[in-house]
Formats: C-alpha cells, structure tokens, sequence
C-alpha cells in the first residue's frame, strides 16, 4: 500500500531529522532496496553503474535532507531524488531518453535486493581526501570507533570530528558526480 | 565500498537538522541585496529630487507595492524550487495577481489619457535606463541567493534560477523605486516589469549551469 509505504518512511525520516542515527539507517536500507529496482527497471538490470547510482542517490538523500519539508509527502521527495540523479546518468552517458511522466509509484513499486558491485569505488574516491580527514572517516568507518574515541586518537574535540566528516562527505558526493 | 558500509557510514554523520534553514537563508540574502541595491544606489544615482515628499503620493505607494508583490512571489516560488519535488501553487497565484493589476491599472490609466499624451506616459524620460538600472541594482542579490541555492537542492535548475531573479529583480525593483520619479501606471507596468524579466532571464541561464549538486 502506497500510504503504507509514505506512513513508515515518513516517520523514520522525521525520527533521523531529530538525531535518531538507527532510524536514519533504517530509512536509508529501506530506500536502497526501492532504489535498487527502479534503476534496474530503467537502466537495464545489468548495469555497470547501478550499484553506484544507488549509493550516489543514497549520498544525495543523506547529505540534502533538510531540504525536506515535512508538510509534503517523503516519498515524493524521495522520488525527485532519484529521477534527479537518473536522469543526469543519461545525460552523462548521453542517452536520448524521453523520460515519461512517473510519479513516486514507480520508484516504490517493487523491493529488489541483489546488490551488484559497485563499479566506480567510494573507497578509492576516499583517497582523494586531504590524509587528515580520510584518517579520520577510515577510523569510523572501517574501525568502528565511535565519535569520542576518533577525536582522541585524532587529538581533535568530537565536534570538529563530526563537522570533518561531514564536510568529507559533501566532497565525497562532488567527487562521485565528477567521477562519473 | 559496500553500500552497507555507507549506510554505516552515513548514520554515523546524522546529527539533528535544523529546520526552516531555506526560507531564512532565502530571506536574509533578499534583504541583504536589498541593502546592498540601496548602498549601491545612493551615491551612483540617488534618491528622487522629491523624496521625502514623494511618501505622501499614492503612486510611489502602488509602485512598491508592485515590485515587493513580485518579490515576494520570487520568495514563494524559490522557496519551493529549492527542494525535489515540492509542489505550491501561492508564488504562481501571487505572480499572477501582481501582473493583472498593473496590467488593470495601466489599461485603466492609459484609457483616461489624452492621445497626445500616452507617449509620456508609456515612455516617460527614463525608459532606456530604468531596466538597466533594476538589473544591475539586482545582480548582488542574484548572485548571493543562486550562491544558496546550490546548497540547496533544486531539481529544475533553469526555473529556481528563475525564481531566484525573481526575488532579486522585485527587491532591486523596490529599491529602484526610491530613486525613480517617474508615476504612470503604464510605465511601471512596461520598464520596471522588463527590468524585473532581464533579472529572471539572467537567473535562468546562471541556474541552468550552476545549480547543480
């Protein structure tokens, strides 16, 4: 049911917006199943770049959230999204595409979970960034420690480890575009 | 990396969002290049000869109430344009009201003005300056507010650009209005709404190539 599907999201991305970090991952491995699909429906299943316009979307919800106003429907701003991001694939592919008039329907029609590789690899991307802030996102990310534990190893307070990482995400996401 | 490991990783960077974020930073950079049109517009070309007596004219009063309507429909639309997939219909509606009633008050005007004297009154003594002038007054409002937008999310770049000079080209408008002695109706209805369309043109095409995230 589409007002089921508006209802859960709705609220997982109202509970992230007020700091609920499990909410915020729920709501993103929701969306990448959704998103997973509707790529595969309109760039072909076995598309190289799938898996990383799937993350490339995923880094465009996270990093654009407040952008969401809550008196519309999530999954309208959701779908935007990914048409967005779609649509620039075939123009950077230069695919003469028509797209039909969809509605967010399309994007929340089927849940598809195989997980290709991705192609481009964020990891490498990661190796672009200054030492200091990829140390820093190694640390959390691959290491696991928690926000206090960075900023001790780093001898940073745990605000600046927050704001770095951050900021090394928005580069991230401008890296990922360029690259692709 | 594994789209697992960047869900981890994502949710490790959400902290709580403040909200209400665009419609302030859409606000405050309007009213900043407003003030800056201002500071711009005093020394270069001044106030009218006849301000302050000019506040007590009903025409410099229909004037500012034309240009800060089509900034304030600017606010609405950008507002909107800035996020994906955000529908509103109030900046369109308020866009139109404000064009049918300069629209209704220069027809009415011009229809009670003598033949010999609608040239004056279309024309006036400045048309070849003041849209040029409502441009340049809007062009540090325009950039600061696209500057925005980019941090923004706008799905339709060419219209929130738009809507962008919208909201600058009515503020600049605003501001033009202090300086400007011209009163017709019929005027107003043609320089200042060119100036304020050279301002969407420009918005558009800076937004076609720079709103993109």
């Amino acid at each position: 049911m589409a007002s089921d599907i508006e209802t859960r999201l709705k609220t997982l991305m109202l509970r992230g917006l007020g700091g609920d970090a499990a909410a915020h991952a729920e709501l993103l491995g929701a969306l990448t199943v959704y998103l997973r699909s509707f790529f595969a429906r309109k760039m072909g299943r076995s598309a190289a770049d799938l898996e990383d316009l799937v993350q490339e979307s995923l880094l465009a919800v996270h990093l654009k959230r407040d952008t969401w106003d809550a008196s519309q429907p999530f999954t309208a701003w959701a779908f935007a999204i990914a048409r967005y991001k779609l649509i620039d694939w075939f123009r950077r592919n230069r695919i003469r595409r028509t797209e039909p008039i969809d509605d967010a329907s399309d994007l929340f029609a089927s849940e598809d979970s195989t997980e290709l590789s991705a192609r481009q690899d964020l990891g490498k991307l990661m190796g672009h960034l200054p030492p200091k802030q990829r140390a820093l996102l190694e640390d959390v990310k691959l290491a696991g420690l928690s926000h206090a534990e960075a900023a001790r190893k780093a001898g940073m307070t745990e605000g600046a480890v927050k704001v770095s990482i951050h900021r090394s995400l928005q580069v991230l996401m401008k890296r990922v575009r360029d690259e692709n | 990396m594994k789209t697992d490991e960047l869900i981890a990783l994502l949710a490790r960077d959400a902290g709580p969002v403040k909200r209400g974020a665009i419609p302030r930073s859409l606000a405050a950079l309007a009213f900043g290049g407003a003030l800056v049109a201002l500071v711009i517009m005093v020394p270069w070309i001044g106030f009218r000869p006849d301000f302050p007596a000019a506040l007590a004219d009903p025409t410099f009063w229909m004037k500012m109430a034309y240009t800060f309507g089509i900034c304030a429909a600017g606010f609405l639309l950008a507002e909107r344009l800035a996020r994906p997939g955000a529908t509103g219909r109030a900046g369109w509606l308020l866009l139109a009201a404000c064009a049918l009633a300069i629209g209704a008050l220069a027809a009415g005007q011009l229809a009670m003005t003598p033949a010999a004297e609608i040239d004056v009154a279309v024309m006036g003594g400045s048309w070849d300056a003041c849209p040029w002038y409502i441009l340049a007054l809007a062009l540090p409002g325009l950039a600061a507010i696209l500057w925005a937008m980019r941090r923004f999310a706008p799905t339709r770049a060419t219209l929130a650009g738009a809507a962008a000079g919208l909201l600058a080209g009515g503020g600049a408008a605003t501001v033009y209005g202090l300086h400007c002695d011209e009163n017709a109706a019929p005027f107003v209805a043609v320089w200042y709404s060119l100036g304020i369309a050279l301002t969407v043109a420009t918005g558009a095409i800076a937004g076609s190539r720079l709103l993109r995230w």
